[in-house]
């Protein structure tokens, strides 16, 4: 370990790449293939410097790692950054899952393909910096931040009701943050720092953590999302471009979940237990009734974004369980996701891009002529469906399993949605996949180029691997949420403690 | 009063005295060489309000003038800075554009300097009567600069209105003094605090409180004193919306936090609610009225009610931290208004029309990336997105308030940033998503470097940031 700040490095890397974008030119091929390529070596560069925050990563510390502090705005708040077992591996999965964005939109960006790609790399900045930050005002900048360039990228690339979709994403999420911005405001009036590492130490009082509580959920619910403030998700996934679908799913959901565990279940536990009921019931229902929401479906990437929902579903589950299973499995369960959803939207993007359309009913019999396309698509709607072997296995599992500790009901309604889960994603594949190769415009498609298979055979491997050997993940994970857990179930006892006590 | 004192006086005012005697000498000039003198008449008084910033950054002068009349502090300092660079900013965003907006006369830098110079001793009156006759110095000239282009029906019905509504609002201001100084006794700020902290406060001097709250929230355009705001800005001509939107504004809210906190500081929990009320309501209408407007200069109008009742809020608080934070968003508030009406002014089709409705943006991402990008980071940082300066001043506001309890002040302040949100997405949406029209002309260079100096704040405020706010936490703590 030296001392370079590495999290910065990774975090503005991709700002570096703008920054050179701005000097190509727009027009002609060249331009093109120079936008591309700056693009795609920085995603990838990225990709390699973030990997040694993993090897750099000690498992056995549970806290606060490679941490870097300056004085910032000269007003308490500071310029903090730290990784630990709960945010390193979200790093990982934002720096990894940018090459696959640029390789997506190699030929489906038409238009203003530089502005498109300098938008990517900017919000890359911002996600890699919300997991990053150990301040909370810098966690909300960055938080906030990310709106701007994914509200552009539905709005300029997207589909035919972009203008709906990228409103009603911004001022949706919008809406919830402005909430727990106020929530940060109380918690630095109340515990005189913005200091993450401060605040998890500090004992919110009980009465003051409900409120803190509510108004960190009312962000954190909607960018899950959660039912019922999910209705943003299926529109922007529908409008999207496939990489704007990729990164949604993949990371930008992950944001509400890494919000809950770190500030949710980290600072306010008491109010955690008194709410945990509620978001036991959201999450059954967000399962079941998103489940068969999407079972209705006939747009494929309507019925994945439907799916999203009812995974998050199992992650706030988990997350509420608040054990060591629970806890990890969702973790788990959040970066399978990232892997799985996002391979499952670029696995649209590909029919999309030869035939232009997302109806269901438009598609059938593709295994005759694209053979490799169907194994790939087999692949991840198993692991959507969380057949074991798969990485969708394991995070659903342990998720039931911390859940089962906490709440038998919740548990058993929750395992229903994995039959359902099975129902849709199968009846998806079935109908785009089997059946008799007869609509003429089908016929003639081609199957994988070596591009696609670039982008979806090395997703397939870490499907597999992470499904049959998820070790690596729960060596790193296991301390910091050990120390989460215990911290959590002692401020429970102190508090009962009280309780009896007073009596 | 001895030569000493009046010789003390006179150098702790330099600044105010060279507009005065700059804006007589410009009247000369520019009555003497005639018609033709405009261009040269302003660039001399963009040179003497240069002059006179100069030398408040580099002269340290502080403490009370002409018998308590006048107080040079550290807050007043601060403010004049940031009024003077508004000034200056506005007039040289006017050179350009002059001729067709018959702005090419010399009386209006002249008129501009006369205001300015009511702004300065605005800032730092310290007495009821001199806050007056300042106001009155300041608006005189704005009412006719308003309505300067004579030609047209918009500009001089907006001069009319103006007039009237700000005649009635003195009206108020001076009524509300004259009951201040009726249950005080007093007309000097230290002297009404000194009195209403030695008795228990009149129901009269409450009266008086409100009509002077209401006569000063008419000239920041807060709700509900609002009316005159969009007419206003919709029919004078950009570059004089320009100079209203920054300057004046600065010197108000600064007028306004000063008499508050000193004047009226042992009566805190009178004010309080009263500021609160007018917070509430500005930032509410300034959202929902907003979302209607098609004209670009209205819309800025509605904006800058709901940014006024944001600055109020750290106001309400009546904290140091509310103070600073009050100061910090009149900076961050005017650099990014003024940045706005450089853009709107380089509106102009290829046949030199002016064009200012939203729609007229249509697809500027395509036809002027430069300008599309620095309209967009000023409509995100308008608002309060961050990483951009409009989220810092939002947020240093919105700490002093939860600090001051006023949590339903802060969480109706918050949703409403919401909706507010939804038009400034609006002018963004129509640059980036629509189709592009017609081109625009090329800008002016003035204009260009205007934006782009703004869009440059607002971007890179997040590094700076620290070293203005911290500027404005010194110059609030000797309010207190």
């Amino acid at each position: 370990m030296t001392d370079w700040p590495i999290l910065s490095t990774v975090t503005f890397l991709p700002l570096v790449g703008v920054l050179l974008l701005l000097f190509t030119r727009d027009d002609g091929p060249n331009g093109r293939r120079n936008i591309l390529n700056i693009s795609l070596a920085t995603t990838v560069f990225t990709f390699i410097v973030s990997l040694f925050v993993w090897i750099w990563f000690d498992n056995a510390n549970p806290g606060f790692q490679m941490v870097e502090k300056h004085e910032w705005l000269t007003s308490g708040i500071s310029y903090h950054m730290g990784v630990d077992g709960i945010s390193m591996l979200f790093v990982i999965l934002s720096t990894f899952l940018m090459p696959f964005c640029v390789l997506a939109s190699w030929l489906s960006v038409e238009k203003r393909l530089k502005d498109y790609m300098i938008a990517f790399l900017v919000l890359e900045t911002m996600m890699i910096g919300v997991f990053v930050s150990l301040d909370i005002v810098l966690f909300y900048v960055f938080f906030e931040a990310g709106l701007i360039p994914m509200f552009l990228i539905i709005g300029v690339w997207g589909g035919k009701d972009r203008v709906y979709a990228s409103y009603k994403f911004f001022l949706y999420t919008l809406l919830g943050s402005v909430l727990m911005l106020l929530a940060i405001m109380a918690m630095y009036w109340q515990a005189g720092s913005t200091d993450i590492t401060t605040l998890l130490a500090y004992k919110f009082p009980p009465q003051m953590q409900t409120w803190l509580w509510l108004a960190f959920f009312a962000s954190f619910a909607v960018k899950m999302p959660m039912w019922p403030v999910h209705t943003w998700l299926p529109d922007a996934h529908v409008q999207a471009p496939t990489a704007g679908s990729v990164i949604l799913a993949g990371v930008l959901l992950k944001l509400g979940g890494y919000g809950l565990i770190r500030f949710s279940l980290g600072m306010f536990p008491n109010a955690s237990e008194y709410f945990a009921p509620l978001v036991f019931a959201l999450s059954v229902i967000a399962i079941i009734y998103t489940s068969l929401v999407a079972l209705m479906q006939e747009d494929i990437k309507k019925l994945i974004a439907y799916s999203s929902v009812a995974h998050m579903g199992y992650v706030t589950m988990g997350i509420f369980a608040a054990n060591q299973q629970g806890v990890q499995g969702a973790i788990f369960q959040m970066l399978s996701h990232g892997i799985v959803s996002g391979a499952l939207f670029l696995c649209v993007g590909v029919i999309y891009d030869r035939t232009h359309t997302r109806e269901i009913a438009a598609y059938g019999g593709l295994v005759n002529n694209m053979p490799k396309y169907a194994v790939a698509m087999m692949v991840f709607t198993m692991a959507n469906v969380g057949l074991p072997g798969t990485s969708g296995f394991i995070g659903e599992f342990l998720t039931l399993i911390g859940v089962f500790r906490a709440n038998t009901w919740v548990a058993l309604f929750a395992a229903t949605g994995v039959i359902l889960s099975a129902a849709y994603a199968l009846w998806l594949y079935r109908r785009v996949i089997f059946g008799a190769l007869e609509k003429e415009n089908l016929k003639k498609l081609l199957d994988l180029s070596p591009r696609e298979q670039l982008i979806l055979y090395p997703l397939i491997a870490l499907t597999i691997l992470f499904g049959v050997y998820p070790a690596p993940i729960f060596d790193a994970t296991a301390a910091s949420v050990d120390l989460l857990v215990n911290n959590y179930t002692a401020a429970l006892h102190a508090a009962q403690n009280v309780a009896l006590s007073m009596n | 009063m001895t030569a000493d004192t009046i010789l003390a006086s006179l150098h702790l005012s330099i600044p105010e005295l060279i507009l005065a005697v700059g804006a007589l000498a410009l009247l000369m000039i520019g009555v003497f060489s005639g018609e033709r003198s405009g261009p040269t008449v302003t660039g001399l008084a963009i040179a003497v309000l240069a002059v006179a910033g100069l030398w408040i950054i580099f002269v340290p002068g502080e403490g009370l003038a002409y018998g308590g009349a006048y107080l040079a502090d550290g807050f007043s300092r601060f403010m004049k800075i940031v009024a003077l660079v508004g000034s200056i900013v506005a007039m040289f965003m006017s050179m350009g554009q002059a001729r067709e907006q018959q702005l090419d006369r010399f009386e209006f830098p002249v008129l501009l300097l006369l205001a300015t110079l009511g702004i300065l001793l605005m800032i730092s009156a310290h007495d009821l009567i001199s806050l007056y006759l300042s106001l009155e110095l300041q608006s005189l000239a704005l009412y006719v600069v308003a309505a300067i282009n004579r030609d047209s029906l918009k500009s001089t019905e907006a001069g009319l209105k103006y007039f009237v509504l700000g005649a009635l609002s003195s009206g108020m201001l001076l009524y509300g003094m004259s009951l201040v100084y009726g249950f005080t006794g007093h007309t000097t700020f230290d002297a009404i605090a000194t009195a209403l902290s030695a008795e228990t406060r009149s129901l009269g001097l409450v009266f008086g409180l409100v009509f002077v709250l209401a006569g000063l929230a008419f000239k920041i355009s807060a709700v509900p004193f609002h009316m005159w705001t969009p007419d206003v800005y919709e029919g004078a001509p950009t570059p004089v919306t320009a100079f209203f939107a920054g300057a004046p504004k600065v010197a108000a809210m600064a007028i306004l936090t000063r008499i508050v906190v000193t004047a009226f500081h042992p009566v805190l929990a009178d004010w309080q609610q009263i500021i609160v009320f007018i917070s509430i309501a500005s930032m509410v209408l300034g959202a929902f009225a907003a979302i209607g407007q098609r004209n670009f200069k209205r819309l800025m109008a509605y904006s800058s009610i709901g940014h006024m009742g944001y600055a109020l809020v750290g106001l309400a608080a009546g904290t140091k931290t509310g103070v600073s934070g009050v100061m910090l968003y009149m900076v961050i508030y005017m650099v990014m208004t003024l940045g706005v009406f450089a853009i709107i002014m380089a509106m102009r089709r290829k046949d030199g029309r002016q064009v200012e409705t939203i729609e007229d943006l249509a697809g500027l991402s395509a036809t002027n990336p430069f300008m599309a990008v620095v309209l967009t980071a000023l409509m995100f940082s308008l608002a309060g997105i961050p990483p951009l300066a409009g989220f810092f001043g939002k947020y240093f506001v919105f700490v002093a308030a939860i600090q001051a309890h006023l949590y339903a002040l802060a969480v109706i302040g918050v949703l409403s940033s919401v909706v507010g949100a939804y038009y400034y997405l609006r002018v963004i949406k129509v640059m980036w998503f629509d189709e592009a029209k017609d081109e625009f002309t090329r800008t002016a260079g003035s204009l260009r470097l205007v934006f782009g100096l703004s869009g440059l704040f607002v971007i890179t405020y997040v590094f700076f940031g620290g070293a203005i706010g911290g500027a404005a936490d010194l110059a609030a703590a000797t309010l207190f």
